[in-house]
């Protein structure tokens, strides 16, 4: 027990940084039926706005900016780059995503100079060193998990008992039905943005206080792995993608310790190739089928 | 009639040209001249951005796993060339490596030199191509039945197993592990890369205009339709992605051939998109515009921008602003626009001999008629 | 709309064609102005300042930048030469090193300083050897950069040398057997001595417990405890900075109590502020040790404070990184091979650099037959963790 407990509370935190990504991709997949590839650039600009943010100001004003500009950037992302292809085919809207990736990752290496930025002020006291049954580790990593399903709760009561979840909801289940029935939708579609962006960014600060350095390809991977949590659970459902990005935190570690450390990359992609095969709908999604 | 003879001529002069050109370039300027760079790695780019295309475009499959077929093509390539008296150096951490022939060297026993040397190469791009085809075949078993994104994700998650496969420290004794392959044989100049990519992109488009390239179309267009119309879905999909992994293949071999160095680390998602937004820019579903699109962003992003990175671009002196990275932003900025504003890209649908046409609007009234 | 794109088309070609021509023309500008002023040798650095390997290559850089300053002119065949530096961006990686290098070749210049990094070297030295260029190697240290080159030679050790340094310091010095290795997925520097450590320390008697991590790895705990639960002494991890901070943080946490090795890399002014106020114990293995020579510490100190850019570069202190001393050394180098070919002709040069022999910061420099500097002796730091210093340990010797 001993031995394993390591792996498994680092198991747990790094399943709740992907859950707080995955919810992204998957509410985003959910309304757009898009994948949303500038998600995972989206967790590193946050990272690096913490960098900038806390070495210039106190954390008080820090933190809340780093969700604001995060948020705003979401926001912004879909005006610009997504809104413009809502009746394009599919195909497009997926490569105008790639290209706002691409983007974003020569943006910031632009800006930070091609060079990891250090983290030189974590966020106080979760940054500290706990020992909980003789394993030693930051208390981040206790936090991560708590604080991911309290946020998951408040936001399936915000999906289910108000107006604005009802319409996200509705936009989900038929697009264009819902637009007739008078909803908002370029509203609803954004409302999803911010909040997947606000998680995104709740999570990058998670995860860089774990971590000395934000580098422009810190997103891409925990981005990635954050999608095919939400594949795994079933893209479109909030708790499958939690369930799945913890499933896929836990794996990874647990593969490392068995020594297979080569493959725990490989590993995740295997699993999202097997689950497509085997059962595409993922743990909890629904069946959709193509209409001719 | 006389139309489609002037596009033939036009077609043929130009291509003309530009092979004279490349020629001259090889006999004027040294192989290390940036030029002359340019221009292979432009090719190179040039074919990958057409298998892409033929996939992407052609078929309307949307694959993402170039990356890996190319890791394929040229570790299939590196590793059957490098020469014997070399391996021991190369394969420095793996007692020289388990194979202890070079195809070239073979070639050269009974051929000559020159010849020889040729052939063995040539011989080890196809083989490569082969090997992507067959992992394309294996792959798409499973793969090809899912839907566009989730096609998408799949490829790029093969394209990732691959690369960590052939990172693996047990396949060192072929792969070289983490390590570098280096000192295989290459062509040092231009015109070899033109020629064999050239034939490569003569045979795709031989391809397109055969009642496989129209059922691709079909598929692309409508799949429960081509269906109804009696092509058989898996078996077309299948063969597009088959073909467009065995030139990406090839591809691969070049770019090795190209890079002179090879690892399996630069193979990741990044060079796939970076492809894609090619294809992008020069229109999905033309051939001639991913030649072009993939000219202009090598062009630019190798030669023509580097003084943005550098601190003096056009004359205008402003290191503030052109420092390192600052070349990409504009390039990716181009691209966006390119992709929300000109869908169509710098081609469209259009190839080399549709620039004859100079009424566009009649052609339009024709297809609106049929 | 399609008439649109023809024009936009033409138009980009056009410009294109103008562009090209602007190049060309700007390019025999400078020249010519050479030419007419004073004269100029050009040399070439060819560095990564972006990528994993930016923030070495960036302290590479101001070593040869503050010889630079100190020593702008050299004397060739009896004419005084301005030095200017022509730095090119490899970014670190293999693919882009070989259009970087080609990029250099088209500055004309005499010869080429870098890298730091084995894999963009050798990918460059396939260039410069076609061109005939000399190139100096700086930090790069596989064995395949100056063997499998002509024109390549080098003033860093080489990784077995510096593999087997570091195993006879850990088996012998700190009396450990069972050592636990980690090194990324990809990286040829890092398996290479991963490689070297292995053979050394199993030649020795030890046990190596050898591990890899994919690319992009930011979590690094789980390895720390494989590290733990083999019941290793030492962790050998070669990695590039950025991981070396990760795996120093990562041990902190966990608290491992056995001491962490580093290679040439880890000597970076990085790591130790990852280090500093942490309960860890790290060793690395390096070629100069700060106040090694005080004239050229105090000069590049007061030089890199007097310079915003400098500084930033260098981390944002005056610490000197021992890549900053090769660079110096390099710099040095190259002024004497030029000095000694009496021309700036690249042929003649690449003639000159065997003979090349003088006194520089990180020891005497000289060649060997392979093009690699002699080097018998490493020095060991360690990481002072409440100073936030490098503390010198002794000097090792392969023996």
């Amino acid at each position: 027990m001993q031995q394993i407990l390591p792996y498994i509370i680092n198991g747990i935190s790094v399943g709740g940084q992907y859950a707080l990504i995955a919810i992204g991709y998957t509410l985003v997949y959910g309304i757009l039926r898009l994948i949303n590839f500038a998600h995972g650039d989206v967790f590193m600009v946050a990272g690096l706005v913490m960098v900038y943010a806390t070495t210039a100001m106190p954390f008080y004003v820090a933190l809340p900016l780093v969700l604001i500009a995060t948020v705003i950037l979401g926001f912004t992302i879909e005006r610009l780059a997504y809104k413009p292809l809502r009746t394009a085919p599919r195909m497009s809207v997926m490569i105008s995503a790639i290209g706002v990736s691409y983007l974003i990752q020569n943006l910031a290496f632009y800006i930070t100079g091609g060079v990891p930025q250090p983290v030189t002020r974590p966020i106080p006291w979760i940054s500290e060193n706990v020992t909980i049954l003789g394993a030693s580790t930051k208390r981040v990593t206790l936090i991560t998990p708590i604080l991911t399903i309290l946020l998951v709760i408040a936001l399936v009561y915000l999906i289910n008992h108000t107006k604005i979840g009802m319409a996200m909801r509705a936009a989900a289940k038929d697009f264009e039905t819902a637009q007739l029935m008078g909803i908002k939708i370029n509203a609803v579609i954004s409302m999803t943005f911010v909040i997947g962006s606000f998680l995104a960014a709740v999570g990058s600060m998670l995860y860089f206080t774990n971590y000395p350095s934000v580098a422009i390809t810190s997103g891409g991977m925990p981005g990635l792995k954050a999608f095919v949590a939400a594949v795994f659970g079933g893209i479109g459902s909030i708790p499958g993608a939690v369930v799945g990005a913890f499933i896929i935190g836990l794996c990874e570690e647990i593969i490392k310790g068995l020594g297979y450390t080569t493959f725990s990359d490989a590993f995740t992609f295997a699993l999202l190739i097997v689950v497509l095969c085997v059962k595409p709908t993922g743990l909890f999604g629904e069946k959709v089928t193509d209409k001719v | 009639m006389t139309m489609t003879k002037k596009k033939t001529i036009f077609t043929a002069a130009v291509l003309a040209v530009l092979l004279a050109v490349c020629i001259v370039v090889d006999m004027l300027l040294p192989s290390y001249h940036i030029a002359v760079v340019v221009i292979k790695k432009a090719t190179v780019y040039s074919l990958v951005a057409v298998s892409m295309n033929l996939l992407n475009g052609f078929t309307g499959l949307f694959s993402l796993g170039q990356a890996g077929f190319m890791l394929l093509g040229a570790y299939a390539y590196a590793v059957l060339t490098i020469p014997v008296d070399k391996r021991a150096g190369v394969y420095q951490y793996f007692n020289g490596g388990a194979l202890k022939f070079s195809v070239p060297e073979i070639f050269a026993g009974f051929l000559g030199d020159r010849v020889g040397t040729t052939v063995g190469m040539l011989l080890a791009l196809l083989v490569g191509g082969i090997l992507a085809a067959l992992m394309a075949y294996l792959i798409g078993l499973p793969v090809l039945r899912l839907k566009s994104d989730y096609l998408a994700i799949a490829t790029l998650g093969f394209a990732e197993i691959l690369r960590a496969f052939f990172q693996w420290n047990a396949l060192g004794p072929i792969t070289n592990g983490s390590n570098l392959l280096k000192s295989y044989p290459a062509f040092s100049h231009a015109t070899p890369y033109v020629v064999l990519a050239g034939l490569m992109i003569a045979v795709i488009l031989l391809l397109i205009n055969s009642t496989y390239g129209r059922a691709f179309k079909a598929i692309r267009d409508d799949e429960v339709a081509a269906e109804a119309m009696g092509i058989n879905l898996a078996h077309h999909k299948r063969m597009a992605f088959i073909i467009s992994s065995f030139f990406a293949g090839i591809g691969g071999g070049m770019l090795a051939m190209y890079m002179g160095a090879i690892a399996a680390a630069p193979f990741k998602s990044a060079l796939t998109y970076e492809i894609l937004l090619i294809v992008v820019i020069g229109g999905i579903g033309s051939i001639t515009g991913s030649i072009l699109a993939s000219f202009l962003y090598i062009f630019f992003s190798e030669w023509l921008l580097r003084g943005l990175d550098a601190g003096k671009f056009l004359g205008i002196n402003a290191p503030a602003i052109f420092k390192n990275g600052f070349r990409m932003v504009v390039l990716s900025v181009i691209i966006m626009v390119i992709v929300l504003f000109f869908r169509k890209g710098i081609m469209g649908d259009k190839e080399l001999p549709d620039l004859l046409d100079r009424r566009p609007k009649q052609r339009k009234k024709e297809a609106a008629g049929k | 709309m399609k008439k649109l794109m023809a024009v936009l088309l033409a138009l980009v070609m056009v410009l294109s064609l103008a562009a090209c021509g602007g190049s060309k023309s700007d390019s025999q500008g400078a020249q010519s102005s050479g030419a007419s002023g004073d004269k100029v040798v050009k040399i070439g650095v060819f560095e990564p300042q972006t990528g994993d390997n930016g923030a070495g290559g960036k302290q590479e850089i101001l070593g040869m930048q503050y010889a630079n300053y100190i020593q702008p002119t050299v004397e060739i065949g009896g004419e005084t030469y301005q030095v200017q530096l022509e730095i090119v961006d490899n970014r670190t990686t293999p693919e882009n090193g070989k259009s970087a290098a080609a990029e250099l070749v088209n500055r004309n210049v005499s010869m080429v300083l870098g890298s730091y990094g084995s894999g963009v070297s050798m990918a460059g030295g396939e260039v410069f050897s076609e061109a005939g260029i000399p190139a100096l190697g700086t930090s790069c240290t596989n064995p395949q950069v100056t063997a499998g080159c002509d024109v390549y030679f080098r003033l860093a050790f080489l990784d077995p040398f510096q593999g087997t340094v570091l195993a006879n310091y850990a088996y012998k010095e700190l009396g450990v057997d069972t050592a636990y290795v980690l090194g990324m997925l990809g990286s040829d520097y890092d398996q290479g001595l991963v490689y070297y450590f292995t053979e050394a320390f199993e030649g020795l008697g030890g046990t190596v417990v050898k591990e890899d991590f994919p690319e992009g790895s930011a979590n690094f705990v789980s390895y720390i405890n494989n590290a733990k639960s083999a019941n290793a002494g030492v962790i050998f991890a070669p990695v590039s900075i950025n991981y070396a901070q990760l795996i120093v943080e990562a041990a902190a946490a966990q608290g491992y109590e056995g001491a962490l090795l580093g290679s040439d890399t880890w000597d970076s002014n990085k790591v130790i502020e990852s280090a500093t106020g942490k309960n860890v114990t790290s060793f690395v293995t390096t070629f100069y040790q700060e106040g090694g020579n005080a004239e050229f510490d105090a000069g590049i100190k007061e030089w890199i404070n007097a310079n915003a850019d400098a500084k930033t570069n260098n981390g944002g202190n005056d610490m000197i990184a021992a890549v900053t001393a090769i660079g110096y050394d390099a710099y040095f180098t190259a002024l004497e091979a030029l000095k000694i070919a009496g021309s700036t002709d690249p042929k003649a040069v690449l003639e000159a650099l065997p003979s090349v022999s003088f006194e520089g910061v990180t020891g005497l420099i000289e060649f060997d037959d392979i093009g690699d500097a002699k080097r018998d002796a490493a020095y060991i730091k360690t990481a002072n963790t409440e100073a936030g210093t490098w503390d010198f340990v002794k000097v090792q010797t392969v023996g």
